[in-house]
């Protein structure tokens, strides 16, 4: 019994821990400056104020070094929703590919593949740009797509492979006896039975994309650029005063959509994880 | 004209070898069973029948039309798997007519074939049900009837069996055998099951390490098995192969095991070749079943061995006996009693035996 309540307690006291942050933020964000310089982070604001959010997301309505964040989260959006869309597909193709048309080599072909999940970011930036630059889309929505997509496929190939070694071949052979053939069978057999991977892979690449920073800050910048470098140069180049309550209503807005389609899709994020281990 | 045959078929692995210069024919109607340990080759060969293997060398013919390079939907065979094989996101009418669909097969004829073969296998309540919320029994079933739709030349069966428990597994084997009978369809039948083949096979083709050792009735296989291999992979437990030497004179022929005194006369046996007889090293093979604690039939051989261990198993028991160092297993009723380490007076009915060379371990 005892036990029982010091696991609650400490449990408690990491969710507290865990909140508490956003908690900051969320009444900072809510308060006026005066009420900021007061220097009480923790006390309840006056009121509901949502003022800073308004200047967040649609600025203060002057010309020149106005920042806010509704053109750039549009720019994510557009960014994020083919870039997880592809790389999403491909994935799924390629593990479908490597599980169920075996071929000569195929284990390199993975292995290769697998070392795209741990060349870090860095090491590619520059014959990224390069690349970009041949193409014709640096600085571009395109371009940031393009990137995320060829980046993306090793992890998505990783989940969809490992979800699909366990899934019989002999359906692939049944499936090939009935007389479907290669894209057939993909999208008729072994589509409606990914959904829990699909989740999982959603969810990884659209936090992963949403959330990058580094490839957003060096293949693009002005206009082109999603929300999360615009909301570091919000940040960092303030002019006088360094508003906090504008700051951290940008920090939510930018974080928002990735809560989302984690409570959105999160009971299945656990599913598919461990869907490998246990056979359906 | 054969409904299937294989001629001079051989397949690979990179290096290994699967399959050497396999010579197969089936007459139309005949349920051909190919047996064989794990990794013998009976998957792949059945592979290579359906065309989801390539093949190597050698060619596939059904009905006399070569189908080496065929696709497997063109080859006007069905195949039901181990594991079902079930779409698991259809339900069971949309897996049954999932092949006919494919085909372009009307809606009338599908929806008439679709009713006639659920019908037939009583699976005509369950047609909107999802493989998941299927019983063991009921996937077989389905997945026959998948097989079944499309109204095949030949049938494949790929261990259909052996997911199913023990009980399941007999009233499936009882189903397939019936519906044999009244389709007379021809089969190929893969199994690593010795009952299986022999309970439902017109015919078994025995293999190990790609190559067929013997492909005969289920009656030669067990009466007349053509080398060591198949004496002993059939039957349980397993025929005893005696060493021992042949003894020739004017007319009689006889068999003395390795460090035995007296000669077991065997002039009754029906030798594949009578020349070179004397002093051949052979192995003499009898079945457990074959040998008696009774004398039953005029010609029994009368024999005096140790019993060194008993094993009871029911309704039978197993009795190793002990004949010059070499062990020799006997079945009797559990109904006998026979003392341990003690001489036992034994009967061997020579009707019922086989002699292999020692060295080719080929049947002489």
């Amino acid at each position: 019994m005892f036990l029982r309540w010091f696991l609650y307690f400490v449990l408690i006291l990491f969710a507290l821990y865990f909140i508490f942050p956003l908690y900051v933020m969320i009444v900072t964000s809510l308060k006026t400056m005066e009420e900021i310089r007061q220097g009480t982070l923790l006390t309840w604001p006056s009121g509901l104020n949502f003022d800073s959010w308004a200047v967040a997301w649609g600025g203060r309505g002057y010309g020149a070094g106005d920042t806010f964040l509704k053109p750039y989260f549009w720019n994510s959006i557009k960014m994020v929703v083919p870039a997880v869309f592809f790389s999403t597909f491909i994935g799924a193709m390629t593990g479908y590919v490597l599980t169920k048309w075996r071929f000569k080599g195929d284990q390199w072909v993975f292995l290769f593949l697998l070392f795209g999940c741990f060349i870090p970011f860095q090491a590619i930036l520059l014959p990224m740009a390069r690349t970009l630059g041949v193409l014709g889309i640096s600085n571009s929505v395109i371009g940031l797509v393009l990137v995320h997509t060829v980046y993306g496929i090793p992890f998505t190939t990783l989940f969809f492979r490992n979800y699909y070694v366990s899934v019989p071949t002999e359906l692939v052979k049944a499936a090939r006896i009935d007389g479907a053939g290669f894209f057939k069978i993909f999208f008729k057999i072994l589509l409606p039975i990914s959904a829990p991977i699909i989740v999982v892979t959603v969810i990884w690449q659209f936090t992963q994309i949403w959330n990058d920073f580094l490839f957003g800050s060096t293949f693009s910048f002005g206009e082109a650029a999603p929300i999360q470098v615009a909301l570091n140069n919000m940040v960092l180049s303030s002019t006088s005063v360094k508003e906090y309550n504008v700051d951290m209503a940008s920090a939510i807005i930018a974080g928002v959509p990735t809560l989302i389609v984690y409570v959105l899709a999160g009971k299945y994020f656990i599913r598919g994880l461990t869907s490998g281990a246990v056979k359906g | 004209m054969k409904t299937l045959k294989i001629q001079e078929l051989s397949k690979n692995f990179g290096t290994t070898e699967v399959l050497r210069k396999i010579n197969l024919e089936i007459d139309e109607g005949n349920f051909l069973v190919l047996l064989g340990p794990s990794g013998c080759g009976k998957s792949t060969l059945l592979n290579i029948i359906a065309g989801l293997e390539t093949i190597n060398e050698g060619n596939v013919f059904i009905d006399d039309y070569n189908v080496s390079k065929v696709e497997p939907k063109d080859r006007n065979i069905a195949m039901v798997f181990q594991s079902y094989a079930l779409y698991p996101s259809m339900n069971v009418r949309e897996n049954m007519i999932f092949g006919l669909k494919q085909a372009k097969v009307s809606k009338e004829k599908i929806e008439e074939q679709l009713q006639k073969v659920s019908k037939f296998l009583q699976v005509d309540a369950l047609l909107e049900r999802k493989p998941s919320q299927l019983s063991g029994g009921q996937r077989q079933r389905v997945a026959i009837g998948r097989a079944l739709v499309r109204e095949p030349r030949i049938f494949l069966f790929d261990e259909p069996l052996s997911n199913l428990d023990a009980k399941l597994r007999v009233e499936m084997r009882r189903e397939i055998k019936k519906l044999h009978q009244q389709l007379k369809t021809t089969v190929v039948y893969v199994t690593h099951d010795q009952t299986e083949a022999m309970s439902l096979g017109t015919n078994i083709a025995i293999m190990n390490h790609g190559v067929i050792q013997q492909n005969d009735t289920p009656e030669n296989i067990y009466n007349k098995p053509s080398n060591t291999f198949v004496a002993d992979f059939i039957g349980s437990p397993s025929m005893n192969l005696i060493k021992g030497n042949l003894k020739q004179s004017s007319n009689q022929i006889s068999f003395v095991a390795n460090g035995s005194n007296f000669e077991i006369p065997i002039n009754g046996y029906d030798f594949i070749e009578k020349s070179n007889l004397e002093n051949k090293e052979v192995f003499f093979g009898i079945r457990p079943e074959h040998i008696f604690s009774k004398k039953s039939n005029e010609g029994d051989f009368e024999i005096n061995l140790r019993a060194d261990l008993s094993e009871y198993i029911g309704h039978e028991q197993i009795m190793t006996f002990d004949y010059e160092n070499q062990e020799v297993l006997a079945k009797f009723p559990s109904t006998i009693k026979i003392e341990l380490s003690k001489n036992t007076k034994l009967f061997f009915d020579l009707t019922q035996i086989s002699l292999f060379d020692a060295k080719t371990e080929e049947r002489i």
